[in-house]
């Protein structure tokens, strides 16, 4: 009886998915940010736009990461976190990430990237100061973590557009959520 | 786990006539309950109405679950019968058999429940259930035009899901 595997790498994965050109993938992103600056004029908007388009995109991905990662389950958040770092950022975006900075009872962690495929062409005019380019990823991991039951606050610490020397998401579980029988005994 | 004790399975049900015919009914629930997607093959008994039915199959699997990882003699941490667990926690159960049917269920990390009823001869179908989590993946999920948690209507999902049921022995 075949027993079910543990967890492949990012790399497996990676090797085995099908990939768009880099440049396509980072001006397409470029255009929806472009884009969103001119339609909704405010920075705090495109940001706020930004973060619930990667929602919208990590409730569905978390699927698909699950799926070809075989990973069975996510119960705790140090796993989680090292599993999104190693295999979800290789097997999404090409890059592996570190997981640092875990507080005393971890439940707050912080994901660096050192190499980011989304702001390859990227410079912030002084107009756009307040906008997290890539808050598009933050919403991605807020929404893929909330369909595995964990309830985070992401946001960015560190941001290469804004000067610092790395990309850096703090990622902080704020609760798990049990399941629970949906039915009420009278419907 | 087995019902009904052994590989005596008897009164026998008609050995599957051909490859094809193995598949019964299958059911796919979100962590809410909502039942994504219904879909039968061979289901000559009704008695419930729809609803019902998807509730009843919903409630059997979650009872079974939480007894199963209660009953668990190798772990020690698992609470209370019918408390809540988080998605992942506690063991699980992958298929029981009765006398006429088998039930094969799966349960992703993200709460997705596939559950395949075939008939009882068939073997171990985790891998093919992860399969259809798969199709489930390409056909649903990366389809921008379905909203999630919302019930399945896809039809490039039903033609695959078919094509491949009928391959499962």
């Amino acid at each position: 009886m075949s027993r079910a595997s543990g967890p492949r790498s990012g790399d497996a994965i990676f090797a085995s998915v099908e990939r768009v050109n880099a440049e396509l993938f980072t001006l397409t992103y470029g255009a929806i940010v472009r884009q969103l600056l001119t339609d909704l004029e405010e920075v705090e908007e495109v940001n706020k736009q930004l973060d619930q388009m990667g929602y919208n995109i990590g409730i569905r991905l978390i699927d698909e990461f699950l799926a070809k990662s075989n990973v069975s389950r996510c119960v705790d958040f140090k796993e989680t976190a090292d599993m999104i770092a190693k295999v979800g950022f290789k097997m999404f975006l090409g890059v592996t990430a570190s997981v640092t900075n875990w507080d005393a009872d971890g439940t707050c962690c912080s994901i660096v990237l050192e190499d980011n495929p989304l702001v390859d062409f990227v410079e912030l005019p002084d107009t756009c100061q307040g906008l997290y380019y890539c808050n598009i990823l933050s919403g991605v991991i807020r929404g893929a973590l909330e369909m595995v039951s964990m309830k985070t606050e992401v946001t960015w610490t560190r941001d290469m557009l804004r000067g610092d020397d790395a990309f850096e998401l703090q990622v902080k579980l704020l609760k798990q959520v049990p399941e629970e029988y949906p039915y009420k005994d009278d419907d | 786990m087995q019902f009904f004790g052994g590989s005596d399975i008897s009164p026998s049900p008609p050995a599957p006539t051909a490859a094809g015919h193995n598949a019964n009914v299958m059911y796919m629930f979100n962590r809410n309950g909502v039942c994504l997607f219904y879909r039968e093959w061979n289901r000559p008994l009704r008695t419930l109405n729809p609803q019902q039915d998807h509730k009843l199959m919903f409630g059997l699997l979650f009872s079974l679950k939480s007894l199963t990882a209660k009953m668990d003699p190798t772990s020690a941490d698992k609470g209370n019968l019918g408390v809540p667990q988080l998605p992942g926690q506690g063991c699980s159960f992958h298929s029981f058999r009765t006398n006429t049917y088998k039930l094969s269920f799966m349960e992703s990390p993200s709460g997705i429940k596939i559950i395949l009823v075939t008939h009882p001869r068939t073997g171990d179908l985790r891998e093919a259930l992860k399969y259809i989590y798969s199709l489930y993946v390409e056909y649903v999920t990366k389809n921008p035009v379905y909203a999630p948690g919302s019930p399945i209507r896809c039809d490039l999902f039903n033609t695959n899901l078919d094509q491949y049921v009928r391959s499962i022995s």
